[in-house]
């Protein structure tokens, strides 16, 4: 993860359920390359074409309220989203994208601070999140050293395989 | 024991020191919790691939791992087909003794409550929102991704952090045809659909204590629509005798302490309360039930079913309202248990006849209708009642299609008038 993150903003709204994130219909596949192309089909039509890898969404309150689906960060590591900045997260949500090495910031008023078309520069070490085009920017705070040392190795499943790999070297 | 914290330990709190082998912790710390019970629905079939990745080999504890297929019971799609494929191989490959495959499958989270996987004290974790319900057996129970739970059965541990609690204290006596489900709506109405994200909720107070095992799973449940990490209900002798027969592992009960810091407590009092529902498109768009059936809102289906409400009781309030009427022309009642023991249970005492001869479908057990992947789906100008949690739209289908969240009781009366009626009407 790099401290500074700069991309393309993408906006949604508030109380943005997994359901309109991933439709339930699509819950049997599991290839993440099929899975970005229904990603936020409901709240946002036209993302799952036109999102480009870099690229940032920010959204309201409540982001990813509703069951412990994993397709949503999946479909959005896919598509290699740089972050995902929210008002307030739904906190299943908020793990897996953690889990997935996909930077989760949340910040009182980030949705107001952009348009879509923007662009957002995020200072993770600094905890602050940038509208380019305006200057207006919001502080957060850093994440804890725990979060920051998740996103550092790419996710759970690289900082997973070191600890069972430490676990089973000898002595 | 204040813990050191200078202040007193919260349920959660007790449970979370244990579980990270900690004296106390405090909210916002974040702790590596050993954990009691993990489980797994077709979503856990997501997990294989991560846990390969990650280097596993086994499964760190086969006896505390359950599989329980429930969303698409037998398979209804190829992708379903799959997805059951994957995690009977692996539970195969790693000798997961606990699986629940079709013919004695149910709703992931009763299959957990009617075996006894979950008990007091313990750290609870599933692939699934709802897993919360099982922290009316006095645990921490919480919803978890794929890929952490892919960590779980590699290390048997999770990182957590140590949500503030929010106290729901409840008085007061809830009137005839008034049900626990009506509670919780009430409740949710307060704390709304974010007013407890990351934290726990822990209820207290004479009317929970006064609740049965199968109302206080139906209140646990309805945490997950509150944004709670858990919800749980501090473990009693009712909790202690309901498990005693069927109990998988040793009970540590664990209580607040009288000096427990919480967040905030919310206060409900219960006495003369109407039943409650929750209106189109928010579980926290409750409003008083008589209030809506002054708007004659007429329904298409009628769903008895879910996690939250598929109990043989509920199925037993259902059928009493039933009994000798008929389902409305213009409805469809899907009815649905949760689990094959409370299929079995209906066939015994003759609900399944009451339910059919009055013109209900009555479904094999699963999640049915409640998700809308399934079967029951929704067409865009439907309108449907539901014993379920969730109406947020697309829920059952049609993103346009409308779903009113209430009682058992209030399926059966709605499913007899065809609009939205006071179950104290058939009282
Ligand atoms: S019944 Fe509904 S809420 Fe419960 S686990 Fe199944 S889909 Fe989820």
């Amino acid at each position: 993860m790099r401290d500074r993150i700069e991309g393309r903003v993408w906006t949604l709204g508030k109380d943005v359920d997994t359901d309109q994130i991933i439709s339930g219909k699509y819950l049997t596949i599991i290839d993440p390359n099929e899975l970005k192309k229904h990603v936020f089909e409901i709240a946002l039509p036209e993302f799952a074409r036109a999102a480009r890898a870099g690229d940032i969404v920010v959204a309201d309150e409540n982001l990813g309220c509703g069951s412990s689906r994993e397709h949503a960060p999946q479909a959005l590591r896919a598509l290699g989203i740089g972050a995902v900045v929210a008002d307030s997260f739904a906190r299943i949500f908020y793990r897996n994208c953690i889990n997935l090495g996909i930077p989760a910031i949340e910040v009182r008023g980030a949705r107001a601070l952009f348009e879509a078309g923007d662009t957002a520069r995020i200072e993770m070490a600094r905890g602050t999140v940038t509208n380019l085009r305006t200057g207006a920017h919001l502080a957060f705070p850093p994440l804890p050293t725990h979060l920051l040392e998740l996103l550092e190795v790419g996710g759970l499943v690289e900082k997973t395989r070191t600890e069972l790999a430490r676990g089973r070297r000898p002595g | 024991m204040n813990g050191g914290t200078g202040g007193g330990l919260t349920l959660a709190e007790k449970i979370l020191a244990r579980a990270a082998g900690l004296e106390a912790v405090v909210p916002g710390q974040i702790v590596d919790g050993r954990v009691d019970l993990a489980m797994m629905h077709e979503q856990g079939a997501q997990t294989v691939g991560p846990f390969h990745e990650m280097g596993a080999e086994r499964v760190w504890d086969p006896d505390r791992v359950v599989i329980a297929i429930d969303h698409w019971v037998p398979a209804s799609t190829e992708g379903a087909a799959v997805l059951h494929q994957i995690l009977r191989k692996f539970a195969r490959e790693q000798h997961l003794p606990h699986f629940y495959d079709v013919g004695r499958h149910g709703i992931c989270h009763q299959i957990l409550a009617e075996d006894g996987w979950v008990v007091p004290g313990d750290l609870a974790v599933g692939t699934d929102s709802h897993t919360n319900m099982l922290g009316a057996m006095g645990a921490v129970a919480a919803g978890i991704g794929p890929t952490e739970m892919a960590a779980v059965l590699a290390l048997g541990k999770i990182w957590l952090k140590v949500p503030p609690t929010i106290r729901v204290h409840v008085t007061g006596r809830l009137g005839p045809g008034v049900t626990a489900k009506d509670l919780v709506l009430k409740v949710l109405g307060e704390i709304r659909t974010t007013g407890a994200t990351y934290k726990a909720v822990e209820f207290s107070g004479p009317t929970i204590a006064a609740l049965p095992m199968t109302d206080r799973f139906t209140v646990c449940n309805m945490t997950t629509e509150m944004g709670a990490k858990c919800g749980m209900i501090g473990a009693d002798s009712v909790t202690t005798e309901y498990l005693r027969p069927i109990a998988k592992h040793a009970m540590h009960p664990a209580a607040a302490d009288a000096d427990a810091r919480y967040e905030r407590t919310v206060e409900v009092d219960v006495d003369g309360m109407p039943p409650m529902v929750a209106c189109p498109y928010s579980p926290d768009n409750v409003r008083p039930l008589p209030e809506v059936v002054g708007e004659h809102v007429r329904v298409d289906q009628v769903f008895l079913g879910s996690c939250t409400n598929a109990r043989i009781e509920d199925l037993r309030e259902g059928a009493r309202i039933l009994k000798g009427q008929k389902v409305h022309a213009g409805v469809r009642y899907i009815v649905s248990p949760a689990s094959t023991k409370i299929y079995q249970q209906a066939l015994k005492e003759g609900l399944i006849e009451v339910f059919t001869e009055a013109g209900a479908v009555f479904t094999n057990s699963s999640c049915s209708a409640c998700f809308g992947g399934n079967m029951g789906i929704l067409a865009p100008d439907e309108t449907c009642a539901s014993s379920s949690n969730r109406n947020f739209p697309g829920r059952m289908g049609a993103k346009e299609a409308r779903i009113y969240l209430m009682s058992p009781a209030a399926t059966a009366a709605t499913a007899i008038r065809g609009e939205i009626t006071d179950p104290r009407e058939y009282l």
